[in-house]
C-alpha cells in the first residue's frame, strides 16, 4: 500500500464476540484518510460486524465482547473516556436500506443539528442546504424541502441518510451496503457521490457487489471464515491489484466467482 | 442530472487520447526512419531506435490501463469495444513502430555503403503506408467508417509497389553480386513498409468495429 498517505483509522488485533462465538478474529489494517476502503466477502463473513465496530454500534447489540484496539486519529476509541456521542457524530453511518424518518426532507437532515442543541435557524438552514448538495440532492428537492422524506424516490432517500449524516460534519462514514436496495442507475449516482465525497471524507464500505468495490473504491480488504466461522482478514491492498492480481489464491477464488 | 458514469467516460477518452499519442508517435518513427534512409543520416536513424523505449512503454501502460478499467468498471456494449479496440491496437502501432527501428537499423549499415539507386518507390510507400496509419487514426477519432473502409482500399497500392520494388532489385542483385548485400536490405525495407500498411489496415478494421460492431477484413 502507498505509505504516503495518511492512516485515518488503525485497527489491532480485533476480535469481537458474540456470546462465545468469535465473530471476527485478530483484524489488523490500517484505513487511509480521505479514501474509500471496501470490505468484500461472502455472508456470515464478519464484514458488517467490522464495520459496526468502527463508530462502536455492536455495543448496541446484546451480549457483544471486543478485544483490541480502534485508532481514529491515533486516540483508542475503545478507551473509557470517549464520548459516545460525539464519536457517532464523527464516524457517521449510512445502512442498507435508506430509512429516512417519517418527517419532511429538511427536518430529517435538520435532525443532528436539532438534537445537539442548535437553534440558530440560519445556520441550520445553510447547514441544510450545504448537506443537501454534497450528497448531489439538492437539485431534485430545493423546491420541495417540506414534503415528506418518504415521497422520494429509494435512490433519493438513500442521498437523503448521506446527507443527514454529512449534517453533523463528520470526518467518516461507514455504509453497510449502501445500494443493495438500489437500482442500477441508483447504484451508479451513489457510487458518483461516494468518489465526490472521498475529497473531505474517509469512508469504508461494506458491499456484497464485489463489481462495486471494484468500480468505487481504492482499498480492497477481503473477508473470509474460518473452520470455526470467525471472519478473518484474507487480503488488503489497492483495489486495482486485488483485482488484477490477487495474491492470495482464496481472494483469487471469490472475485473470479469460484469460491465463497 | 448528471451521468453517473463521467469519471469512467474521462478514463475512456484519456484512454483514446494516449491511443493517439502513441499513433502519431509511431507514424513519426517511420517517416523519420525513411528520411534517414533517403538522407543517408545515421544520427536520425539512431534517434528511431531510442525513442521507441517510449513507444515500447505507452504500448505497455495503454494495456494495464485497459486491463484495470475492464476489471474494474465492468464495460459493456459501447465502452467494452472501444476498449477492445484500444487493446489490439496498441500491438499494431507497437509492431509499426518496430518496422521503423528495423528500419532505422539498416539505415546505419547502409550509410557505410555506396548508393545502389536513387529512391523513388520506398519513399513512394512509406508516404501511402503513413497516409494509410493517419487515416486510420483519424477515423478513431471522428469515428468515420468510411474513411477507415476507403483507406483500407490503399493497402494494394502499397503491395503493388512492394512487388515492383523487389523486382527491380532482383535484376540488380542478377546484373552485379556486388549488389546483393544492398539489395536485399533494401528489399527488407520495402517489406517493413508493406508490413506497415497490413498494420494500418487492422487499425482500420478495428475503428470500423468499435463503431459498427461488425469486425471483418478490409482488405484480404
Amino acid at each position: 500500500m502507498n505509505n504516503k498517505l495518511k492512516i485515518k483509522i488503525s485497527v489491532r488485533n480485533l476480535n469481537i464476540y458474540y456470546g462465545k462465538f468469535l465473530a471476527i478474529k485478530n483484524i489488523t489494517l490500517d484505513i487511509p484518510e480521505r479514501s474509500i476502503t471496501a470490505v468484500i466477502g461472502p455472508s456470515g463473513c464478519g464484514k458488517s460486524t467490522f464495520l459496526r465496530a468502527l463508530n462502536r454500534m455492536n455495543e448496541l447489540l446484546p451480549d457483544v465482547k471486543t478485544e483490541g484496539e480502534v485508532s481514529i486519529d491515533g486516540r483508542n476509541i475503545y478507551s473509557p473516556d470517549v464520548d459516545l456521542v460525539k464519536l457517532r457524530r464523527n464516524v457517521g453511518m449510512v445502512f442498507q436500506r435508506p430509512n429516512p424518518f417519517p418527517k419532511s426532507i429538511f427536518e430529517n437532515v435538520a435532525f443532528g443539528l436539532r438534537i445537539q442543541g442548535i437553534r440558530d435557524r440560519e445556520r441550520i438552514e445553510e447547514t441544510v442546504e450545504l448537506s443537501l448538495r454534497r450528497a448531489a440532492l439538492w437539485d431534485e428537492v430545493k423546491d420541495k424541502l417540506y414534503k415528506s422524506a418518504l415521497e422520494l424516490s429509494g435512490g433519493q432517500q438513500q442521498r437523503l441518510c448521506i446527507a443527514r449524516a454529512l449534517a453533523v460534519q463528520p470526518q467518516v462514514i461507514l455504509m453497510d451496503e449502501p445500494a443493495s436496495a438500489l437500482d442500477p442507475i441508483a447504484t451508479l449516482r451513489i457510487e458518483d457521490l461516494m468518489r465526490e465525497l472521498k475529497e473531505e471524507y474517509t469512508i469504508v464500505i461494506v458491499t456484497h457487489n464485489m463489481q462495486q468495490a471494484a468500480r468505487v473504491s481504492d482499498f480492497t480488504a477481503f473477508f473470509l471464515t474460518d473452520e470455526d466461522r470467525a471472519g478473518m482478514l484474507i487480503e488488503y491492498g489497492n483495489t486495482s491489484d486485488i483485482f488484477t492480481m490477487p495474491k492470495d489464491p482464496r481472494t483469487e477464488g471469490y472475485i473470479t466467482g469460484r469460491y465463497g | 442530472m448528471v451521468n453517473p458514469r463521467h469519471i469512467f467516460d474521462e478514463e475512456i477518452r484519456r484512454l483514446r487520447t494516449d491511443l493517439l499519442r502513441m499513433g502519431t508517435l509511431a507514424r513519426e518513427a517511420v517517416d523519420k526512419s525513411i528520411k534517414a534512409l533517403v538522407n543517408r543520416d545515421s544520427s536520425l536513424a539512431e534517434e528511431v531506435i531510442v525513442g521507441d523505449d517510449i513507444i515500447d512503454k505507452m504500448d505497455l501502460d495503454i494495456e494495464m490501463k485497459c486491463m484495470e478499467l475492464i476489471a474494474r468498471q465492468q464495460p459493456m456494449a459501447r465502452d467494452l469495444r472501444v476498449i477492445g479496440t484500444i487493446l489490439k491496437t496498441i500491438t499494431d502501432l507497437e509492431r509499426i513502430a518496430d518496422h521503423a527501428v528495423d528500419i532505422a537499423k539498416i539505415v546505419k549499415i547502409l550509410a557505410d555503403q555506396p548508393p545502389l539507386k536513387p529512391f523513388i518507390d520506398i519513399p513512394k510507400m512509406c508516404e501511402i503506408s503513413l497516409s494509410m496509419l493517419d487515416d486510420a487514426l483519424k477515423a478513431f477519432v471522428n469515428e468515420d467508417t468510411e474513411l477507415a473502409r476507403k483507406m483500407c482500399e490503399r493497402d494494394d497500392l502499397v503491395d503493388a509497389l512492394y512487388d515492383q520494388v523487389f523486382r527491380e532489385l532482383l535484376t540488380y542483385m542478377m546484373e552485379d553480386p556486388k549488389a546483393v548485400v544492398r539489395a536485399l536490405y533494401l528489399i527488407f525495407i520495402a517489406r517493413f513498409l508493406e508490413r506497415v500498411a497490413d498494420h494500418a489496415t487492422n487499425v482500420g478494421e478495428r475503428v470500423v468495429y468499435m463503431i459498427t460492431g461488425v469486425l471483418k477484413e478490409l482488405n484480404v
